[in-house]
């Protein structure tokens, strides 16, 4: 049994920051922050990446007329080394944190960390956030920005921006219910152009714990969203789940499809990084929970754990998927 | 779930790969790429009467220029997205590799940013430039005591 329940973990108020890619995606009318420019008003891209993780927590303190002094723990994490960028910002937020690492599914692992804090260790408000930023990503995991390789088909790009959720006790519109963590899972799939389908195995094992430790299928959800799992993970997947006899019904989607307009953005196969996942969930699905048109929606957030040295290696990527289940409560 | 199984559901949704449309924009803009050095070489022969081998030299340094200057405004990513390996086999693609590097590296300083960086990529293509020019000099070198 991985998975774990929650009764009394409620989102009290969630708030992102997103670049201009994102603004101008099928889902810019729900980013109310965002800046014109990659360098978000900063000289780097490092402190450009701080700078969208401190528009959205601060959006979401606002949001929630909180403070700091109110935040009992943090949780967070991003892609860079050491988790550079979150410790870097968390030594301006002053309260004690934790930075976590999984790659893109750290959004999942944050929220799912802060729920678990909130129902067992009583605390009353704890902030989980999660950054990337395309050029610092890049730079990390690839090829500098402006070096003019021809990126493959199958490449996915990495999402510019922050979301920040504050879980507590006090009941609210939405509610973490249930936290499965995922075990990492290597295929022996090894290319690092095509993230997305390598992570499918990882989710598809991640759902189907979940389904079976709670009992339940897709008819039991509004809407199952990975995190980023491209076109073509995306199509993978849906084919797993086939084969199993699952009923999708149109309940399957992907954050990194949902950001971007595949078809007409120059963004590849889908979007990726962990602000994907994170930014999606704080704007678009609790807004379909907080308007009523949804009751359930299970986020499953994919992360790629590759190491490029490892990988230059000759080794496969290891990936993991945790999923976080949101669910509409009516006061 | 087995690996032979995921691999065989994997190879299903595997994405067209544009092979020939990449080979045949490489072909023809690189090609473009050495008729405009071509002339431009015969230009400088013509009028500034310079020897064919120097003015071949200020055309390739010229191509430097430009390339480094597209990169740093931005324009040569887009451009290499689309041709690939036209613009990436001529000198272009070695000049490109030298200022995207130093440009990501500049908020790191002079010395641990630009100057450590800056043959990250390039670095194995002197270092296996040199080596090839010393194994196929030492074969010419046989080769001639013959």
């Amino acid at each position: 049994m991985t998975t774990l329940q929650f009764k009394n973990v409620y989102v009290q108020s969630s708030g992102c920051a997103v670049g201009p890619l994102e603004k101008a995606g099928p889902l810019g009318e729900y980013f109310t922050n965002a800046f014109n420019d990659n360098y978000c008003e900063e000289s780097t891209f490092e402190k450009a990446e701080r700078r969208l993780i401190k528009e959205a927590v601060s959006d979401t303190l606002k949001k929630g007329k909180l403070t700091t002094h109110d935040i009992a723990l943090a949780y967070g994490g991003d892609l860079i080394n050491q988790c550079a960028s979150s410790n870097y910002f968390a030594k301006d937020l002053k309260v004690p944190f934790v930075s976590l690492y999984g790659a893109c599914s750290t959004s999942a692992l944050a929220m799912g960390h802060a729920a678990i804090a909130v129902e067992h260790l009583q605390m009353k408000h704890v902030l989980a956030f999660t950054s990337s930023h395309t050029a610092t990503a890049e730079r990390q995991f690839r090829y500098p920005n402006e070096y003019g390789t021809q990126k493959k088909e199958t490449t996915t790009s990495t999402v510019t921006g922050a979301g920040a959720v504050v879980l507590g006790s006090k009941p609210a519109a939405i509610a973490v219910t249930a936290f499965t963590i995922g075990q990492v899972i290597d295929w022996n799939f090894s290319d690092a152009n095509d993230m997305g389908r390598a992570m499918v195995p990882a989710a598809y094992d991640t759902l189907m714990t979940h389904f079976k430790d709670m009992n339940r299928t897709f008819d039991d959800y509004d809407l199952v969203v990975t995190g980023d799992l491209s076109k073509l993970g995306y199509a993978m997947l849906s084919d797993l789940c086939l084969k199993q006899r699952f009923q999708l019904d149109n309940k399957l989607n992907d954050c990194g499809l949902m950001i971007y307009d595949v078809n007409n953005q120059p963004i590849f196969c889908g979007g990726s990084g962990c602000a994907c996942s994170m930014v999606v969930t704080v704007s678009k699905l609790f807004d379909l929970l907080r308007t009523n048109q949804m009751k359930r929606i299970l986020l499953i957030a994919t992360g790629a754990l590759l190491t490029p040295v490892i990988l230059a290696q000759k080794e496969a990527i290891p990936c993991v998927a945790h999923a976080v289940c949101f669910e509409r409560k009516d006061a | 779930m087995n690996e032979i199984h995921l691999k065989k559901v994997a190879e299903r949704h595997e994405p067209k790969r544009h092979k020939l449309r990449n080979a045949l924009l490489a072909f023809v803009f690189g090609g473009l790429l050495a008729v405009i050095g071509q002339f431009a070489a015969n230009f400088l022969v013509e009028q500034f009467q310079m020897k064919a081998d120097e003015s071949v030299t200020v055309v390739v340094l010229a191509v430097i220029l430009i390339t480094a200057l597209c990169t740093g405004l931005g324009i040569y990513d887009n451009l290499a997205q689309w041709v690939g390996a036209g613009l990436f086999i001529p000198i272009s693609g070695f000049a490109n590799s030298l200022a995207s590097e130093a440009l990501e590296s500049k908020s790191e300083g002079l010395i641990m940013g630009i100057g450590s960086n800056m043959f990250k990529l390039a670095g194995s293509v002197l270092t296996y430039g040199i080596v090839a020019a010393i194994v196929f000099s030492a074969i010419r070198y046989g080769v001639s005591l013959l």
